[in-house]
């Protein structure tokens, strides 16, 4: 819209009004991408306020707690900081994907399944005494390879095969949590610990560490990173272009010579690798070991998350830190509340579905449209 | 392995197909209903879980179990009818709806069915469809559920009804071409909105199946993919309601494998064969979709197979 606007208005006016009428014209077009979720967000609020006022519970107090709960404290904010990391991770396994046309939900498998990879490798480098950070290292690689594989399948049976992604990475899932409980419950159980079937701890020594000065892993640090340089790949690289060409039209990517297969299996390799690192962190920050508690439910708030972010990698960050500010603020509703767990899921699944119907808002409010285009009509 | 151990193994997965196979059936023919019209719903897995917690709940309170059914369908119907109507908006994506309202009616489910977990209310009752044989093993393993010809009879209904009756056709219309429907006169919104309620309907029932026959408890863990497992059914069914009855006791069968052998003291790999249907979903899928068979069949609307 903007390329089109452009000489319209340099024969237009000075080089002063140019800029200026440049700089609204964008500011002008990206608001509707900001304008229209945070409406969406407002509403659902309204909506779950109205859901909780039916069940006789005040909308006040869990807002409240809510902001106390997740962002009230330096530590209930640290809490949340170390909840959005994960979040993060998956939903750039969400985002990248989606910019080259696929809904690909399986970063919950990849982050279980990853997760699972680095708590294996990790059993003989521990007894070993190999050195911690080589450890991570191998861990880390593990854990990345592990869960690009999961979510390349998709890719890959999406590109060769068409068969629906969406589908075959939701499989995915249920099949990386039964391959982690097969061998957590059978070859790889530490027997020592006989309440919760687990792999053998990684040790005290193995734990990755806080960021110097806060109580947040390093995995905040990385999924932050990651957001950063991915935003870049994809909106500033040729591969990135390929990507949005590819994703915008595929036949048009094609009659280009682009290598549309290599794209999709590239996007889904390198978010699986993202949600693998999710599970790598959850494992040697978190857990220290794999077991059933890696099924938290990250995967699928990351897919909220990228949703809300409109799939725009620097967008995920806020919106991870504030979903990660609500499940972290989870316990302390249930407890103060009388509320079921369930509660924070009722609330995303609102949120996601008011989400998508305000997709149909989009280009129906004037104030947005650019002037160029608006001369034209 | 002697001859006796083969026998129980095959009467175990013969009757867990029969036991095992009625959600499938049912989720698939709702879904089978709405792709017909042209859509997809994703979200059954949610529908599944809404259905069982609301049959559950409902069986409970009134102490029938097939008023719990129908609650169950009603509720299930609720969230079709949302997502048809949500569907037709436009710029509105119906995958991307479909993973929201799993997640939405899951969440529903989890909230209200915690109260749930523990109170015990009435389930179906079923008859043995192997009293003539006078073995006690086999009348056990062949108990079947009336659902299970409930769903039978709704599949041979739809079969003939999408054949031979004036709806039939306007479903299959709209579901091969908008733009044919609409030259018609027909309102192609209308019939998808109506496609995505029953076939919910027919998704909440199989979640009634799930809590008030079998497993036939209330538990967050109840479904677990079956409501998908059964979506990515009628790809392999190839839109026949027929063959998605056939894929769901195929289903049942692989499920019931793993249980099986457990019966006869084999439990290696027990947690491998939890992993064997989404497994052989993936398989089944892979090998249908782009196959010449399937593009014949699908529905030209369909965005699934795009």
């Amino acid at each position: 819209m903007v390329d089109v606007a452009e000489p319209m208005l340099a024969s237009r006016g000075s080089p002063s009004r140019e800029w200026q009428s440049d700089f609204i014209v964008r500011v002008r077009s990206s608001a509707e991408y900001i304008v229209i979720p945070l409406f969406a967000l407002a509403v659902s609020g309204l909506l779950f306020s109205l859901f909780l006022l039916a069940l006789g519970k005040s909308p006040l107090t869990f807002f409240e707690l809510v902001n106390r709960g997740g962002f009230g404290t330096a530590f209930s904010i640290q809490n949340t900081l170390q909840r959005s990391a994960p979040l993060i991770l998956t939903a750039l396994a969400v985002a990248i994907p989606a910019r080259i046309g696929l809904v690909m939900i399986g970063g919950e498998g990849a982050l279980v399944i990853g997760g699972f990879a680095s708590a294996a490798i990790a059993i003989p480098l521990v007894v070993a005494k190999v050195p911690p950070f080589l450890t991570w290292i191998v861990m880390v690689a593990a854990g990345a390879a592990v869960g690009a594989v999961w979510v390349g399948i998709a890719g890959f049976l999406r590109y060769a095969r068409g068969v629906n992604e969406t589908i075959s990475s939701l499989l995915l899932t249920y099949i990386g949590i039964a391959v982690m409980n097969f061998f957590v419950e059978g070859s790889l159980r530490d027997l020592t610990n006989p309440n919760k079937p687990s792999t053998m701890p990684i040790g005290d020594n193995y734990m990755v560490g806080k960021i110097p000065g806060t109580d947040v892993h390093w995995g905040l640090a990385v999924g932050l990173l990651l957001a950063v340089l991915l935003h870049f790949l994809m909106s500033r690289t040729t591969f990135g272009f390929a990507v949005r060409v590819s994703g915008g039209n595929p036949r048009a990517a094609l009659a280009q010579g682009l290598p549309v297969g290599k794209l999709i299996v590239s996007c889904c390799l390198i978010a699986g690798a993202c949600a693998g690192l999710a599970g790598f962190f959850e494992v040697a920050a978190i857990q220290g070991r794999a077991n059933a508690s890696l099924v938290a439910g990250y995967g699928f708030t990351g897919i909220l998350v990228s949703f809300l972010a409109r799939h725009n990698p620097l967008a995920i960050i806020p919106v991870a830190i504030m979903f990660g500010g609500i499940v972290a603020s989870g316990g302390l509703v249930q407890r103060r509340m009388d509320l079921p767990d369930a509660t924070v899921l009722v609330l995303q699944g609102l949120t996601f579905v008011v989400l998508l119907v305000s997709e149909t808002l989009y280009g129906r409010f004037k104030i947005f449209q650019v002037q160029g285009a608006a001369d034209r009509t | 392995m002697s001859d006796n151990h083969l026998f129980i193994v095959l009467i175990a997965i013969v009757g867990g197909a029969l036991r095992v196979s009625t959600p499938f059936m049912f989720v698939a023919l709702g879904e089978c209903l709405t792709e017909k019209s042209g859509r997809v719903n994703l979200g059954l897995e949610g529908t599944l879980v809404l259905g069982a917690m609301t049959a559950y709940a409902i069986s409970f309170h009134s102490g029938s179990p097939w008023f719990g059914v129908l609650a169950a369908g009603c509720a299930g119907s609720v969230l079709g009818a949302m997502h048809g109507y949500i569907c037709k908006l436009p710029r509105v994506n119906d995958i991307a709806i479909g993973i929201a309202m799993m997640l939405f009616g899951t969440g529903i489910a989890f909230f209200f069915g915690k109260a749930y977990i523990q109170p015990s209310a009435p389930r179906l009752g079923s008859f043995s469809l192997g009293g003539w044989t006078g073995s006690q093993q086999i009348e056990t393993a062949l108990q079947i559920n009336p659902l299970l010809l409930v769903g039978i009879a709704v599949a041979a209904l739809m079969a003939w009804a999408f054949a031979n009756t004036k709806w039939g056709l306007i479903v299959r219309m709209t579901g091969d071409s908008a733009a044919s429907a609409r030259a018609m006169g027909v309102s192609v919104d209308l019939v998808r909105f109506l496609a995505t309620a029953v076939g919910g309907f027919l998704a909440g029932v199989g979640g009634a199946f799930l809590s008030l026959y079998y497993p036939g408890s209330w538990n967050q863990g109840l479904s677990s993919g079956q409501g998908l497992m059964a979506v990515a059914l009628v790809i392999f069914a190839r839109w026949s309601p027929l063959r998605c009855v056939v894929a769901a006791l195929l289903f049942g069968a692989a499920g019931a494998i793993g249980p099986a052998l457990q019966s006869i003291g084999i439990t290696q790999g027990y947690y491998f064969f939890n992993a064997a249907p989404y497994i052989l979903t993936l398989i089944i899928m892979t090998a249908s979709a782009g196959s010449k068979q399937a593009m014949r069949d699908v529905p030209g609307e369909l965005s699934i197979t795009k």
